[in-house]
């Protein structure tokens, strides 16, 4: 057979197969549904983790460390240690907040003005606020900037306030774990489903299957229609399943940039952008043609004609 | 053509079907296979399209041992068979043209060459100009000639028959049978199987009869 040939052929199947699904729309569109709904659920579960991504990728400034020195480190040996640490490759920048400017700092917010006259002293040390580099600005980058900082004399203590943002990207990398299994496990179900509902065709359609054997048809040529259904199957549930997760998103747009709005975000909820879209519905038809191929080749075999 | 060598066939089920049959069709010839039913025509059919497989002895069909012929090959095997059956055996759903054009559909041939085909096909069974209608809007007599264009159109050297006419009244079955004498004269090979031994009256071909799984008679007359 010349290629030409071979590929009309092929197109003649494929639409031929599609004219087969059309001609039962129900029985066709819930099985599309039922592969959608597979389909969507991983998707949406992929986009709150990517939106819940984007939202902590603002909170970089987390990862500050606040060094209080020690009452007897001067303003001037503050400098000093400020100058430091502004040598150092893994920080970006250094902020000294003076013991009076903090306390100035804290009498203009706090309105405790009248009470901290009373007091003779100012009892608030010297701060360095350190800013790490981007490359340092990780859990494990900021662990090691506060050990060493910490060995320094004269700073009585570093915080560093990262904990509830390592358990925060803790609990994003379980959930990207836990969506990678599902999106998987879902996937081989859609790759069943496609699969029992082409045996079915193929039991229905078994006396055209053996009459074809009959006058020389190999199991590929008896196989090919079946397996372009598969393909259409997948492809259709994968367009259902972007046209949800789209509806999804406009129904949530609003309420999820309201919130953000209360808090002063410009975070926008994100949908899924083109390539996303025709990656899975690339995917969808390639798990409908392994469905589909997967139960042709087996189910084809089988049939003999008698 | 065809050459059958000793040939028993038992089924999973354990009956015998053949117990020995040894004949031989040549080239060019139109032969009928008659006998009662359960004597073994249907059998010695289906070993000849290898739908079945013998127990023991060898098919001989054209120059190739059946015996030899792997299961990868069978449907290029099949190709050189135009195999017409009782109940002809076509797609309901797909119009008389699709039905006919199969084989050459089957076998890869250009589109417009299965046009040519198709028509030509049809034109030898005189239904030339019904290929949009379905199976079901003909009459069996119809169907049947449907199920012979199909088993022709592809030209095939050897022509086999089971039962043909069995589902048709005396003058269609007539009709039916003067048409695989009319192939027969432009040289293909036919076998029919055939329980009605009236019909193949008029016909002065061979007569291979069969009784429980042998030859029980060969020759040119009625048995």
């Amino acid at each position: 057979m010349t290629p030409a040939a071979y590929f009309s052929r092929q197109a003649q199947t494929l639409v031929g197969s599609l004219g087969r699904l059309a001609a039962h729309p129900v029985a066709s569109l819930m099985t599309m549904g039922v592969i959608a709904i597979a389909l969507a659920l991983p998707l949406c579960l992929d986009l709150l983790l990517q939106n819940a991504t984007a939202v902590t990728a603002n909170w970089n400034e987390a990862f500050e460390l606040s060094v209080y020195l020690d009452k007897a480190a001067s303003t001037a040996r503050a400098e000093a240690i400020s100058r430091d640490l502004q040598a150092r490759g893994d920080v970006a920048a250094v902020r000294l907040v003076t013991a009076a400017q903090a306390l100035a700092e804290f009498r203009a917010s706090s309105g405790f003005g009248q009470a901290l006259d009373a007091l003779t002293d100012n009892p608030l040390p010297n701060t360095l606020i350190v800013t790490p580099s981007p490359a340092a600005s990780s859990p494990e980058g900021t662990a090691v900037l506060k050990t060493a900082i910490s060995a320094l004399p004269n700073v009585a203590s570093v915080q560093l306030d990262t904990e509830w943002v390592q358990r925060l990207v803790a609990i994003l990398d379980l959930l990207r774990a836990i969506v990678q299994l599902t999106a998987g496990l879902l996937a081989a179900g859609v790759v069943l489903i496609i699969g029992n509902t082409i045996r079915l065709d193929i039991l229905n359609r078994r006396e055209e299957i053996e009459v074809m054997k009959l006058v020389g048809a190999t199991d590929g040529f008896a196989r090919r229609p079946f397996v372009w259904s598969g393909v259409w199957y997948g492809l259709g549930g994968g367009m259902i399943a972007v046209a949800l997760v789209g509806i999804l998103v406009e129904v949530l747009a609003g309420p999820a940039n309201r919130l953000a709005g209360l808090y002063g975000s410009a975070f926008h909820l994100a949908g899924l952008d083109a390539r996303a879209a025709l990656a899975t519905l690339l995917g969808a038809a390639l798990l409908g043609w392994a469905g589909s191929w997967l139960a042709a080749s087996h189910h084809i075999r089988a049939i003999n004609p008698r | 053509m065809i050459r059958f060598e000793d040939v028993h066939k038992r089924y999973a089920t354990g009956r015998e079907a053949l117990a020995g049959v040894s004949f031989e069709v040549e080239r060019g010839e139109l032969a009928f296979l008659t006998g009662p039913s359960g004597a073994g025509k249907s059998s010695i059919l289906k070993l000849i399209a290898l739908i079945e497989r013998p127990s023991r002895g060898q098919v001989l069909v054209g120059s190739q041992n059946t015996t030899k012929v792997r299961t990868r090959a069978i449907p290029q095997f099949r190709r050189q068979i135009g195999v017409v059956f009782q109940d002809h055996k076509l797609l309901q759903d797909r119009p008389i043209a699709d039905n006919v054009a199969l084989p050459l559909i089957i076998a890869g041939v250009s589109r417009r060459e299965i046009d040519k085909r198709m028509r030509a096909a049809l034109d030898q069974v005189g239904l030339l100009g019904r290929e949009k209608s379905r199976p079901m809007e003909l009459s069996t007599g119809e169907q049947q000639r449907v199920g012979i264009a199909r088993a022709i159109v592809a030209k095939p050297p050897l022509l086999i028959a089971d039962e043909p006419t069995g589902n048709l009244d005396p003058l269609l079955a007539l009709e039916i049978m003067r048409l695989f004498k009319r192939l027969n004269d432009v040289g293909v090979t036919v076998l029919i199987a055939t329980h009605d031994v009236h019909l193949i009256d008029e016909f002065r071909s061979r007569r291979i009869v069969l009784g429980e799984g042998r030859i029980a008679a060969s020759g040119p007359i009625r048995a």
